[in-house]
């Protein structure tokens, strides 16, 4: 009981890390891979910032009156990746613009067709 | 001042110079930037190298912040070598850039060309010296998005499907990574290698510890193209612009295969690695499966840019197959092959880029009887090729010879004569490009063909010429190998 | 009761997670996703993360919205069924996912005090923070200043997105004042919008320099200075809104935000002391941090708000079909 008391956060971000994952590999809409990056990429966000909470701890910014803060390491990681992630998907969507222009589709499926009859 | 920050230079150079790029409006002065700074790094990256072979490892904390609360750069003779190969391939390649570029690419793109280059080189160069598992992946970060750029800017519209699948899979591995950086933090609560090294094994029997290997170890080898997660390779390769095709290949890569090396060998360390995980057996066979697979597909590819991109997943399978022995004698091997495949794969594609300059086309059908037209640039592909082989007296002798000895050290002569019998395949695919230039006769007339230009063929001529010194006189290289190599194996015995 | 919060957050976000996978309008996947990203922030809220729930809901929410609509815009509104279906993806993800949740069964628990996270290096970055750095942030600190090398890797990073988009995308300037087709039944729009644009880029100012005492910093003050133009530029028409801010403007910008951070690093070096130490910087150690601190976050504000103009611009100046905004053909 234990266990699942302790864990079931981590479980439900698996969950929701593979959503994200599994539209990624599966779809063939260029778009839809790129969301479905977006959304892997803010569930491993919310795995980060899952570890760094400290049960009554509070926001890591010093005041008086309180003693116990959450871990600022993970944050400022995180920080970091979404702004990675946010640089990703702009190059990404800038991708599937391009690539709708050349090839007039952005299903995958008919990019290989057309690029099999080149 | 200069000496004492010299880590910190190494990889602030080029990030500096990258928006100045920018700035310069004109194409001419764009290129002469990311010129002088490949020169610069060059030179950092030799008093680099001398500076840890006189006194060892170098230790730099950045803002000075006492390890493991800052982040800290920390090079030793394995990060020494692998900035050296970075640099010579940033230094060769850039003087060769001119021309070509020119041609490949619309002049309003040139200054976001040479910005990318300078962005990609960082991140390399900040992949490889850094001590920090988090800031590894930041740069990892900044060497991808740079390379999809500027494999996007090739001329064929199959350049941004290529860029495109490279994002995709190259984000899944980023972002594999970043979850096992996480889980590792998780339970020792650092970031710095080192550190990590030292807390890791305290709790190496966990089953959070070896999901975290696990999903590193599958990022990394996305990045770095290990069978079967190579398929982005290929068409990153071809329909890059030649320039792009030949730093990526002689360099990404190898970096990919450093980060490997780091986390077995410093961060997880040779028992956890090899003894618990059993990684050694995994990809021994992932990597004979791309030294196979990967000459027998380029046997029967027409496009020389496809030919040779098939044959890197196979090299890539050779040095892996050196670090899975997990001894001194392999990683050593696995260290050589990674140098003297980047200075081979470089002048290959080098020579490629010349051809495509003045043809347009590296369809083998179109290269009849180019010996004629184009003697020097064919005859760097010959000398190349028999490297890429393992003809003696080239790099190529000299790596195969370490890497059999090292097989046949650790008792495995299945694995020698694999590497042998591989290598006949490389001359199937060498001799169709012989054949095909030399022997067969121009079906039509290509008026106006003629030698690459000379910003062109002498910096392809330069890298051959460092193949061939390597296969002559190899002491050195072998010797810092060995040093790079004992450290990592060495380090991790209690 | 904050568990309760925590999973009723954690249950709507994987509804949301799902019904992206299964729907096909991509207009509707993008407002889920955007969905999808405000219950995120707000589990940072409760995650006391509130650094991080802004910039979630600033980047997230926001601009990558605006980017997946731009995007969609330009391309096919409905997703196509997939011409054959394979179990492999499937199996791929069921692998990965056993995996991990393997590899949770030796995890600390969810908030236990004493996981190794919160016994080694953080709990000195909480106890050091006042003195060697003197503001009540300590997000901000290790940001800025212990971990400062990641933000300066981070900022580049973003630099590159954006010399991507430039590369890719172009900006191009129009030579006549385009207005959004609907423009005069804005009116109260416009009005509104108008009177918020200053207040969004005051407000841009307060979070980029209270970022030392609360939450905020130079990429949420970058990313909320650059709603406003977008906000102006969505109702007074993209050639209005590049007259205020010149495209070519913003490269310049951008590249200037990474030089000034960098600057910042390299003036460490030439006072004697590592790249990015700040201490050199000023007669104190504390002093020095406060000004090193303060500059590079103006560097990073002033390279993300570029960065996403750029992008945005980007984006909005192609027509859809192909044909690029200045060149019909």
């Amino acid at each position: 009981m234990s266990t699942l008391l302790g864990h079931y956060n981590y479980w439900i971000v698996i969950v929701l890390m593979m959503t994200g994952f599994y539209t990624v590999i599966a779809r063939p809409n260029l778009v839809k891979k790129i969301i479905g990056l977006f959304i892997f990429q803010t569930s491993v966000f919310i795995l980060f910032i899952s570890m760094a909470k400290v049960e009554g701890g509070t926001a890591p910014i010093i005041e008086e009156g309180y003693s116990l803060y959450s871990n600022p390491l993970p944050h400022v990681l995180i920080l970091t990746a979404i702004v990675v992630g946010l640089a990703t998907t702009a190059l990404g969507l800038a991708l599937v613009v391009r690539i709708q222009e050349a090839y007039g589709t952005t299903n995958e499926d008919d990019i290989h067709v057309q690029d099999e009859t080149d | 001042m200069l000496l004492s920050n010299l880590p910190a230079l190494q990889v602030v150079v080029p990030l500096v110079s990258a928006p100045i790029c920018l700035l310069l409006r004109r194409p001419g002065h764009a290129w002469a930037c990311a010129l002088t700074v490949s020169w610069a790094v060059l030179v950092m990256a030799v008093l680099l190298l001398r500076q840890v072979a006189l006194e060892g490892t170098v230790s730099y904390p950045l803002g000075a912040w006492a390890t493991p609360w800052g982040i800290e750069y920390r090079i030793d003779m394995l990060a020494a070598l692998v900035i050296l190969v970075i640099a010579i391939i940033g230094a060769v390649v850039m003087p060769y850039a001119r021309r070509s570029v020119m041609q490949e690419l619309d002049d309003e793109h040139i200054g976001a060309f040479y910005t990318c280059y300078l962005l990609c080189l960082t991140g390399l160069l900040g992949i490889v010296v850094t001590g920090d598992a988090f800031n590894l992946f930041v740069f990892l970060e900044i060497s991808s998005l740079s390379s999809y750029v500027l494999i996007s800017l090739g001329r064929d519209r199959r350049a941004l499907t290529a860029a495109f699948q490279y994002l995709v899979m190259g984000t899944i591995g980023a972002t594999f990574i970043l979850i096992g950086v996480g889980l590792m933090y998780m339970m020792t609560g650092t970031l710095n290698m080192a550190d990590l090294a030292q807390r890791l094994p305290a709790v190496d029997d966990t089953r959070t510890v070896r999901v975290a290997f696990a999903f590193v170890t599958v990022g990394v080898s996305i990045k770095l193209a290990l069978f079967p997660l190579h398929i982005w390779l290929p068409n990153a390769y071809i329909y890059a612009p030649s320039v792009v095709s030949i730093f990526l290949a002689a360099t990404a890569t190898k970096v990919g295969v450093y980060v490997l090396l780091r986390l077995f060998f410093t961060v997880f360390g040779v028992q956890f690695s090899f003894d618990d995980m059993h990684v050694g057996d995994i990809i021994m066979w992932l990597a004979i499966a791309a030294v196979l697979t990967g000459s027998l597909v380029a046997i029967f590819q027409d496009n020389l840019k496809r030919m040779l991109a098939y044959s890197s997943v196979a090299q890539i399978g050779y040095i892996v197959l050196g670090i899975a022995l997990a001894t001194g004698a392999g990683v050593s091997a696995g260290i050589i092959y990674l140098f003297n495949h980047a200075l081979i794969k470089g002048a290959l594609f080098m020579a490629l880029g010349g051809i495509m300059l003045r043809l347009g086309s590296v369809e083998l059908r179109d290269l009849h009887g180019l010996l004629r037209q184009m003697p020097w640039t064919v005859a760097a592909i010959i000398a190349g090729g028999l490297s890429l082989i393992g003809v003696p007296l080239t790099a190529g002798f000299i790596s195969k010879w370490y890497l059999v000895a090292a097989a046949l050290e650790g008792g495995l002569w299945p694995l020698a004569f694999i590497v042998l019998a591989s290598s006949l395949l490389t001359v199937i695919y060498v001799w169709r490009i012989v054949e095909a230039t030399c022997f067969r006769a121009a079906g039509d007339e290509r008026p106006g063909v003629r030698e690459a230009p000379l910003s062109m063929l002498l910096p392809t001529w330069l890298l051959i010429a460092l193949n061939l010194y390597i296969g002559v006189d190899a002491e050195v290289l072998t010797g810092l190998a060995d040093t790079a190599a004992a450290a990592l194996v060495g380090e991790a015995l209690p | 009761m904050q568990h309760l919060v925590d999973i009723v957050l954690l249950g709507l976000l994987m509804i949301t997670g799902f019904a992206i996978v299964r729907m096909r309008s991509l207009l509707a996947v993008t407002m889920l996703t955007s969905i999808y990203s405000l219950f995120s922030a707000l589990l940072f809220v409760v995650l006391d993360a509130v650094d991080v729930a802004l910039t979630e809901a600033a980047i997230g929410a926001g601009i990558s919205t605006i980017l997946l609509l731009a995007t969609v815009a330009l391309t096919t509104e409905y997703e196509k069924v997939p011409s054959h279906r394979s179990l492999l993806p499937l199996l791929v993800v069921t692998l990965t996912g056993a995996a991990l949740i393997y590899g949770t069964l030796d995890m600390p628990h969810y908030g236990d005090p004493n996981a190794p996270v919160h016994r080694h290096v953080a709990p000195d970055y909480i106890e050091d923070t006042p003195e060697e750095i003197g503001v009540p942030n300590v997000v901000t600190s290790v940001l800025a200043s212990y971990r400062g090398y990641d933000t300066l890797g981070e900022v580049t990073v973003i630099f590159t997105a954006g010399v991507g988009v430039l590369a890719l995308l172009g900006v191009h300037l129009r030579k006549r004042t385009e207005q959004p087709s609907d423009y005069h039944k804005l009116v109260v729009l416009r009005v509104i919008a108008k009177l918020f644009f200053p207040l969004i880029l005051l407000f841009a100012l307060y979070v980029l320099f209270h970022g030392d005492y609360g939450p905020g910093g130079g990429f949420q003050a970058g990313v909320i200075f650059a709603t406003g133009f977008v906000l102006y530029a969505l109702t007074h028409g993209l050639g209005n809104a590049e007259r205020v801010i010149p495209p070519a403007l913003l490269g310049i910008l951008a590249a200037a935000g990474v030089l000034l951070y960098s600057a910042v690093g390299i003036e460490g070096m030439l006072l004697g002391g590592k790249f990015l130490e700040y201490n050199v910087l000023a007669d104190d150690p504390v002093s020095g941090q406060h000004l090193g601190i303060l500059l590079i976050e103006t560097g990073v504000g002033i390279t993300v708000a570029a960065v996403i103009l750029i992008i945005y611009f980007g984006f909005v100046s192609r027509r859809p079909g192909g044909a690029d905004a200045q060149d019909p053909s």
